[in-house]
């Protein structure tokens, strides 16, 4: 800053391409991996490249996957929503309950999608309107909602959901594409389009780096932070139509540890758990090596509680690793 | 030390020496050559503006902070401090402004922490610690059960715990930093008698403030400092305000400020009555456009809470609103951006930039709606605009997708304030503007300062610096304890005057 020469200097707007950016991406890490667990299991298992088996292998993940995408915005704004499996274990429960009522498929959605919003904006309310930290909320919540599940349940199930309600989980869109893959993909899209393309998707980045100077840019933060805890509680209300669907039965231990999954895939999709970064397509490209990896074990029999240790060992690793890949990266520019 | 008092018989050799003591930070001179000597059984008063250099001293002597050059003697040998705990271990203890104590931890515990009495197999002794706590609590005529746990204390009582803790470890030397700064007049009197207690016991105590009154109620000694150098020193009973206003203050403006003469048109904000519970009181004042109004006052006057209620940040609880002659109601941010009123923050870290997001998007925050069309962001008008004001800024940074938190603190203070302008705002109020900027980046948002309110822009300017207050207002407002108590024109001000009203010290003869 010594120079005494103070010529108006052109400040260029990148100093590299978005390509060259892109390629040095997490995102294209992420591809690399996904394409590695493919051909794994390609060689592990000679069932795995038959189209139908590998469309099988997507309902591993879409409904988790539906959820992360709502999950990667709370995130990326320094919030967290923790009861998302209870909140479908309440909305199927509603469901069953309409179901007794004699409700038909469409009231059926009406209420897993109402219920689901009601519960998102439960969450919303507390952490914003009461300014109450979302992690503590939603461990609280997350003992609430399916709580009130295992009240109306007990050992019970509820069963036998009309037949044409189980198309959300069971229906093929267009040959071996299911109806969940299709709605996932247009779910994502959705959602890349909010995170980064809409002004509202910029809020989501500023409140995520700095709440303070976001409020103090004139950003109603409190109003964005509801909004993305009604939209998690609607993608949990969505999950909930699929999965209860696709089982065609409700219990109240539906869906349990959903929520440490999705924010596994969240966090290996590049979204940092600090808050403040990451996209839409990393968390896409993670939700696809996830299932990938759930079909390969089932595929050479690996037993549930090794997945559920390996699971673990994950959601580690992929919190871990962005930050030694950043730090590594941040000493390349240095 | 400049004029040795040769009335005093008690003048005996210092505890503490230091001489050619210097320090620098990136871009800022902290210290230059400060020479102080410090006396056992005597208060030393170290008197200054806010950024004089009295903190850092501190620092220093405590070990937090090493200085570029000079010596520190202590007693007479030559000694360095390396980390806080080689101070601590010489004797020296500060009390801050808020001193770091442990609400959960009981008194006894929050003053032997890190060197408890231990019992033969190396545990905490308990009943000693009660015992010992119990009798440096009485020392200091403190009525606190050593058991008492600290959030159940008040403000006053917890300094006695500081002050307990300061002497357990057999400190030779105090430093008080504004000890008295939130305490009652009651508590005051109350920390005077254990000052002289202290004393007494033949401590040498440092007593940092820059209230008038105290320093000729306690000390004995004082020294002013400026611009990171002592300017003048000596006994406070060979002295008096005007001198110590006088030195504060120096002769001299060396800096150059290029306020050009602007037209000054008719009010654009009119604030009356304005009030909050706690920060401030039945504020009033008109602001013109054109104007450059200075805020002046003491920190804690009550000068940046105003500016968060006019910005919807605080809630005033009373007291009227107009722009442009009508009234208006401010409750957030967005309110006060969509009135034409910005707010550049002092916490330009936490409040004013947002690390982590590129540059071109921190100027376009507040300007989304413009740069975006039907709620989808056009980032070729982003960048468009981000350059127009940046190079109307003259920032300096490689490019305009880098993190704005990679910028020196000046570069990010024009990102601020560009951010602010592109939403072409009537009313900007600057909250220290150049606080912890470097000298070229501080004389660019001045200059840019004058040409806005040459430009009709109406401008409000916080600050505690002196030369910038009076370099570049048109108008000055002096503020004390929350309330007004000067509104003085440009013709004829002088930073004696400002010291004086904003130090509450009635003209002397």
């Amino acid at each position: 800053m010594s120079s005494a020469k103070r010529t108006p200097m052109v400040i260029p707007d990148r100093l590299e391409s978005r390509f060259a950016a892109g390629l040095k991406s997490w995102e294209m890490l992420l591809i690399a991996v996904a394409l590695a667990v493919f051909a794994v299991n390609a060689l592990a298992s000679p069932h795995f490249l038959n189209p139908w088996n590998l469309s099988d292998a997507t309902f591993n993940f879409t409904e988790k996957a539906m959820i992360a995408m709502a999950m990667a915005l709370l995130i990326i704004a320094g919030e967290i929503d923790l009861s998302v499996a209870a909140i479908i274990a309440l909305a199927s429960t509603a469901m069953g309950l309409a179901l007794q009522f004699g409700a038909d498929t469409p009231v059926l959605v009406l209420t897993g999608l109402a219920t689901g919003l009601l519960c998102g904006a439960f969450n919303g309310l507390l952490v914003s309107g009461f300014a109450l930290p979302s992690i503590v909320v939603t461990i609280g919540t997350m003992s609430l909602f399916r709580g009130i599940a295992y009240i109306i349940l007990g050992d019970q199930a509820f069963t036998g959901y009309p037949s044409e309600f189980a198309y959300f989980g069971q229906g093929y869109a267009w040959w071996v594409f299911s109806f969940e893959l299709a709605l996932f993909a247009a779910i994502a899209l959705a959602f890349g389009i909010l995170l980064h393309a809409t002004s509202f998707g910029r809020l989501v980045y500023a409140i995520g780096n700095n709440p303070t100077g976001a409020l103090f840019s004139g950003i109603r933060v409190a109003r964005v932070k509801f909004i993305l805890f009604l939209l998690t509680g609607l993608m949990s209300g969505i999950a909930a139509i699929c999965l209860t669907s696709r089982l065609g039965s409700t219990r109240p231990s539906i869906a349990l540890g959903w929520e440490l999954e999705v924010v596994t895939m969240v966090v290996l999709g590049g979204v940092s758990i600090l808050g403040g970064s990451g996209s839409i397509l990393g968390v896409v490209i993670a939700a696809f090596i996830m299932g990938m990896v759930t079909f390969g074990f089932g595929l050479v029999n690996v037993p549930g509680i090794v997945m559920s240790i390996f699971i673990g060992l994950l959601l580690i690793a992929v919190i871990a690793a962005p930050i030694l890949w950043r730090r590594l990266r941040g000493e390349g520019f240095a | 030390m400049l004029h040795a008092p040769s009335t005093s018989i008690r003048a005996k050799t210092p505890l503490l020496t230091l001489s050619g003591i210097s320090k620098g930070f990136p871009g800022v001179r902290a210290l230059a050559g400060v020479a102080l000597e410090i006396f056992p059984g005597e208060v030393t008063a170290l008197i200054g503006e806010n950024g004089a250099g009295k903190s850092t001293l501190v620092k220093i002597l405590t070990g937090i902070y090493q200085p570029d050059a000079g010596t520190i003697r202590l007693g007479g040998a030559e000694v360095s401090f390396r980390a806080a705990h080689d101070a601590a271990a010489a004797g020296i203890t500060a009390i801050h402004q808020e001193t770091v104590l442990f609400d959960e931890l009981s008194v006894a515990e929050n003053i032997f922490l890190g060197h408890a009495p231990r019992s033969r197999f190396g545990l905490i002794d308990w009943p000693a610690m009660r015992r010992n706590a119990a009798a440096l609590l009485d020392r200091i005529g403190a009525r606190i059960a050593p058991e008492t746990r600290l959030r159940d204390l008040g403000l006053a009582s917890r300094h006695l715990v500081a002050i307990a803790r300061a002497l357990s470890v057999e400190a030779r030397i105090v430093i008080m930093d504004e000890p008295t700064a939130s305490l009652s007049h009651k508590e005051i009197a109350e920390l005077y008698e254990l000052i002289e207690r202290l004393k007494a016991e033949g401590k040498a105590i440092l007593f940092i403030s820059h209230k008038f009154e105290e320093i000729f109620r306690i000390s004995d000694r004082y020294c002013v400092f400026r611009d990171g150098e002592c300017v003048g020193g000596g006994m406070t009973a060979e002295t008096d305000h005007n001198e110590l206003v006088r030195l504060m203050v120096g002769r001299s403006v060396d800096q150059i400020f290029p306020k050009t003469a602007a037209e000054i048109g008719a009010p654009v904000l009119s604030v009356s009555g304005y009030s909050h519970p706690t920060e401030f009181e039945d504020i009033g004042f008109e602001l013109r456009r054109g104007e450059i109004l200075g805020f002046y006052g003491l920190i804690g006057a009550g000068r940046s809470e105003i500016m968060q209620a006019l910005f919807g940040i605080t809630r005033a609880s009373s007291g009227t609103l107009r722009i442009d002659g009508k009234a208006a109601r401010i409750r957030t941010p967005a309110e006060a951006i969509a009135q034409g009123i910005v707010y550049v923050p002092e916490e330009r870290g936490q409040q004013g930039t947002i690390a982590g997001l590129p540059i071109f998007q921190n100027i376009t925050l507040p300007s989304l709606a413009k740069t975006s069309r039907a709620g989808f962001i056009r980032l070729a008008e982003e960048f468009a605009l981000a350059r127009e004001y940046t190079a109307r800024l003259n920032l300096r940074a490689a490019a305009l997708d880098r993190d704005v938190g990679t910028l020196s603190g000046g570069n990010q203070q024009k990102v601020v304030i560009a951010k602010w302008l592109a939403t072409r705002p009537k009313i900007i109020i600057l909250d220290e503007p150049t606080k912890g900027v470097d000298i070229g980046s501080k004389a660019a948002i001045h200059a840019f300062m004058s040409e806005l309110a040459a430009r009709g822009l109406s401008i409000i300017m916080v600050s505690s610096e002196i030369p910038e207050i009076l370099g570049m207002s048109d108008r000055v407002i002096v503020m004390r304890e929350g309330r007004i108590v000067a509104s003085l024109p440009r013709e004829g001000l002088g930073a004696e005057m400002l010291v004086r009203a904003a130090a509450g010290i009635r003209e002397a003869a």
